[in-house]
């Protein structure tokens, strides 16, 4: 195997994130009037940090418009950003010390509609074996790689190598792109709802296969979905966005049993109880996500908040630290906020 | 291999995989009108390949005696034209000029306005502003205009006729290739090229070439049939081809004085021109509906 | 007893004379009785629902078997009579408001043109009933709303303006598509709500169609679980969710992530995929994947068994399905 196509190495430790992202920021002009002049913005993502730890899961959640697949093509470059910076593995991402086109190596995604993102023109076997030939793996070399790698995500290649896109059923495809994704042994692979469009029965499957080469390859996965049950079965920390700030981060138990945002906890409780003796009565929240174009002063949510008050209007809340690693952007639980329900300021250690 | 057999996906019988173009040619073969089409322009391509050994008569023998003689005459099964030449044999022999006329300049048109096209869509921004901008200039004017005006310009001839035609066609050729271009541009399938590092020229040429080209290819074959029918304007205006070459829209235009005497007679090249454009309009329909996969 | 809602008999619906997608379906509805159709991609659930509609091409489709709806035999219906039917007795709602709705009118024009369309009312009357239907669906600021196009409002109006589009002329029966599938969980869950309120205030009969078996038991009395055409397994939600016997729905409810036991845990996933429809088994469809399967399952089509009142499963072995629901029997014996 070409030296240039051996699996990339561990530079910073294992205590060094895999991936940093400092001051995230992407605006989309929208352009009104016959002049073409920029009379507004869309804050798709408006300036988020979080880390990414080098074998972990981390699951994004937010509905839509909350900039999460924004996100997503962001930390590969596929759009640029309009701030910030992202750093891999201790290098900032486009540095001298890691190019661009060596960062793709290293990072690969899946996408949420299998048909759309196979070339409907390529054999899956030469959907798989595209990248490592476009590293310099020799053909016949990216073939027996791509065969092997089908195999591995259960697609015999002896079957179904030659067979093009159309004649595969939703979950073959979308394994085929996981395949393809794996192709260049990468270490951070995102998911971008990748099991969203799947049938139950199917999802579950994938779900297994993706933990299994998680295991198998040493990756690290950013899990983006809006399915808050599936999130929470394979992540170890969670973020939550909400109209592209980061509402709440940590780990994926903590955020789930003790939400600090009233976001997060809304987003939980819309969940379909299951229990036909347990219905939801009440609705957690009223009206749709607002329109990013136009964000609310202050906390973004406050519009719909159930524990919305003046200060919440007024004061953007930062994304502090509630207890260990768990963070909320939410003013009712930072002490000295000035909101009423804030915990009391100075030292105070929180008590239960 | 544990993964594989833990994972294995259980299915029932496979279908036989079977390549893109087998698919397109299956799906073809049950439409009837389609391959109906086909047979009709293979008829006409050969019938202009042997034209020599098909022709009963010379088509530029005249005979000042046997003049616009009615369809059936001994001797002249399709009759005869205005100076006498047998009307069949310069039917026949006229399918090579106007098969030419029709089929070339869209060859060459697919070829300019796919390139031109392909790479307005594919890199986008201030590029594909100036580049269909321009193209823009040359697609407001209406085709025939736009032809007769530059075949006017260059002088009458065959060449320049040629030219003419593909300059009309290169417009609306690139405008369907930006489009289609545009939008395979924003698949995940090129997003995912992109993220795997391949340079813009790659992605061309592995991703975007074979999703764009048979569409295109598609329409241009749509527009054979309109470059017939604007050749032989060109050639019925005197700009095109000229007397005494047989050429089914000279003929039209040379037999018009006829039309009272011998109106059946001064249909025949009509009915050819109708006849390839309608096969040619109804075979480019097939194709349309063979190559989606979906179906 | 009096007579039921819907009560559909033996329907088969095949497109291109070999894709079976509804293979055998009966289904009762009470008046004011919620069903959920629940079932995957290509089952037939949302090939039933538009049966009832006649929304199926005749040219491309055999639809058979017979369907009544509210006394009135659907596929015997002339084109006028089905065009009164459509709207007034049975109203359907999509999955995306945004094709269902006509772009080029305001929502307003578009409910008071259906209102006048069916009914003898005046332009000023519809008016005030399609006020009252946004009321009704909790759209809020409905007067101004009212004049507002489909694409100027967001996916939660937008399908609220639908549910009152098909409210329009008081139909008794209502046919909902995955009508929460595109929505975001916050407003998911308050369009289930809104639904489950106006049925009990309008006393609808809901035929309510979804792959989520959560968003089912929100709403619905009765779930019916669809598996290649024919329903595999029907009784009370409480039943269905808490003793289910059909080993398709027991797969179902332990491949969900939520039902995993601990992190890190395999989920129970099904193994295989869903059968050809244009090449089904002889016997039942599930058997391929079927952790009991035995050799009667693939001979015959299991009939309907009755396995509790009011509950059914289309499985020779409920005898002993219960057995896949603990936790000790994981699903590891599959057949490869």
């Amino acid at each position: 195997m070409s030296a240039a196509l051996s699996p990339p190495e561990d530079r910073g430790g294992p205590a060094q994130p895999l991936l940093s992202v400092k001051g995230l920021l992407k605006h989309f002009p929208v352009k009104k009037g016959l002049l073409g002049g920029v009379s507004a913005k869309v804050r798709a993502v408006d300036g988020i940090d979080f880390e990414v730890l080098k074998g972990e899961t981390l699951g994004v959640v937010g509905e839509s418009g909350c900039g999460k697949s924004t996100t997503a093509r962001l930390l590969l470059s596929l759009i640029d950003p309009t701030a910030g910076e992202i750093v891999f593995d201790g290098e900032r991402v486009g540095s001298r010390a890691l190019s661009l086109k060596a960062f793709r190596r290293q990072c690969q995604m899946v996408f949420q509609d299998s048909y759309s993102s196979l070339n409907p023109r390529l054999t899956i076997e030469a959907s798989v074996a595209f990248a490592p030939q476009v590293h310099g793996l020799p053909r016949r070399e990216a073939v027996a790689r791509a065969r092997d790698l089908l195999a591995r995500v259960g697609l015999d290649p002896r079957r179904f190598a030659e067979r093009y896109p159309h004649e595969l059923s939703g979950g073959q495809r979308q394994r085929v792109n996981i395949a393809r994704a794996l192709a260049l042994q990468p270490r951070l692979i995102i998911l971008d709802e990748a099991v969203s469009a799947l049938d139950k029965s199917i999802e579950a499957q994938v779900l297994n296969l993706l933990m299994d080469l998680k295991e198998e390859f040493g990756l690290t996965y950013i899990f983006i979905s809006h399915d808050l049950n599936v999130v929470r079965f394979i992540s170890d920390r969670v973020m939550v966005m909400y109209l592209g700030k980061v509402a709440e981060i940590g780990r994926s138990d903590d955020v789930f049993s003790r939400a600090q945002h009233p976001y997060t906890a809304a987003l939980l409780s819309s969940m379909p109880s299951l229990d036909p003796d347990n219905r939801t009565e009440v609705a957690p929240l009223a009206g749709d996500p607002p329109n990013p174009i136009d964000p609310p002063p202050g906390c973004r949510f406050h519009t719909r908040c159930p524990l919305a008050e003046p200060v919440c209007s007024a004061k953007e809340p930062p994304l502090a630290v509630t207890d260990g690693s768990h963070r909320a952007a939410c003013l009712a639980v930072q002490p000295g906020s000035g909101h009423s329900l804030a915990p009391p300021a100075a030292g105070s250690e929180m008590a239960a | 291999m544990a993964v594989l057999a833990q994972h294995s996906v259980v299915e029932g019988p496979a279908p036989k995989a079977t390549g893109y173009w087998t698919g397109v040619w299956r799906r073809l073969r049950r439409d009837p009108v389609a391959i109906a089409a086909g047979l009709v322009i293979l008829a006409l391509i050969l019938m202009a390949i042997f034209a020599p050994y098909l022709a009963p008569a010379d088509p530029y023998r005249t005979s000042t005696l046997r003049r616009l003689r009615p369809v059936g005459t001994a001797g002249y099964p399709l009759g005869s034209d205005e100076l006498g030449r047998d009307m069949l044999s310069r039917l026949i022999f006229g399918a090579r000029l106007s098969l030419f006329m029709g089929i070339t300049p869209v060859v060459l048109a697919f070829g300019i306005g796919s390139a031109i096209g392909v790479l307005a869509g594919y890199v986008g921004g201030w590029v594909n502003t100036a580049i269909m901008r321009t193209i823009d200039v040359f697609y407001a004017f209406p085709s025939v205009l736009l032809a007769v005006a530059l075949s006017g310009a260059l002088g009458a001839g065959f060449g320049n006729a040629l030219v003419s035609l593909t300059v009309v066609f290169v417009p609306q050729i690139a405008r369907v290739a930006e489009a289609v271009t545009t939008q395979v541009r924003s698949r995940d399938y090129v997003e995912a090229a992109r993220a795997s590092g391949a340079g813009g020229f790659t992605i061309v040429r592995v991703h975007v070439l074979g999703n764009v080209l048979g569409p295109i290819f598609v329409y241009s074959t749509s527009l054979i049939s309109v470059s017939m029918i604007l050749a032989s304007g060109l050639s019925f205006l005197g700009l095109g081809t000229r007397p005494p070459e047989p050429e089914w829209g000279l003929m039209l235009n040379t037999l018009r004085t006829a039309i009272y005497v011998q109106p059946w007679l001064a249909a025949l090249p009509g009915v050819m021109i109708f006849i390839t454009s309608i096969a040619f309009n109804l075979l480019a329909d097939g194709l349309r509906s063979a190559m989606d996969v979906k179906q | 007893m009096t007579q039921p809602a819907i009560e559909i008999r033996n329907l088969r619906v095949t497109f291109a004379g070999v894709v079976r997608a509804v293979d055998g379906v009966d289904l009762t509805l009470a008046p004011g009785e919620v069903v959920a159709l629940i079932g995957e991609s290509g089952s037939g659930k949302s090939v039933t629902l538009r049966s009832l509609m006649r929304l199926h091409p005749p040219r491309r489709s055999k639809v058979e078997g017979t369907m009544t709806v509210a006394g009135q035999d659907v596929l015997a219906m002339s084109q006028r009579a089905l065009a009164d039917y459509r709207g007034a007795t049975v109203a359907m709602i999509f999955q995306e408001p945004l094709l269902a709705l006509d772009p080029v009118y305001t929502v307003g024009e578009q409910i008071v043109e259906v209102i006048r369309r069916h009914e003898k009312a005046s332009k000023a009357e519809a008016r005030a009933r399609a006020l009252e239907l946004f009321q009704k669906v909790r759209i809020p600021s409905p007067e101004r709303r009212l004049d507002a196009y489909p694409h100027e409002m967001s996916g939660g109006m937008r399908q609220r303006a639908m549910i009152a589009l098909a409210l329009a002329c008081r139909p008794k029966v209502l046919l909902a598509d995955e009508p929460t599938t595109a929505l975001d969980a916050t407003v998911q869950i308050q369009i289930l709500l809104l639904l489950r309120d106006l049925q009990r205030e309008l006393g609808l009969s809901i035929i309510f169609v979804t792959h989520d078996l959560g968003a089912a038991v929100e709403v619905a009395d009765r779930i019916a679980v669809m598996y290649a055409g024919r329903i595999v397994e029907e009784g009370t939600a409480r039943d269905l969710i808490r003793g289910p016997r059909h080993p398709y729905t027991i797969g179902l409810l332990k491949s969900r992530a939520e039902g995993a036991l601990a992190k890190g845990s395999r989920l129970d996933a099904i193994p295989g995929s869903p059968p050809d429809l244009a090449h089904l088994p002889p016997g039942c469809p599930f058997a391929p994947r079927c952790p009991l399967a035995i050799d009667p399952c693939r001979a015959d089509r299991p009939p309907p068994i009755p396995v509790g009142p009011g509950h059914t499963a289309r499985c020779i072995r409920t005898d002993v399905s219960p057995t896949l629901l603990s936790p000790a029997s994981r699903s590891d014996a599959a057949p490869a």
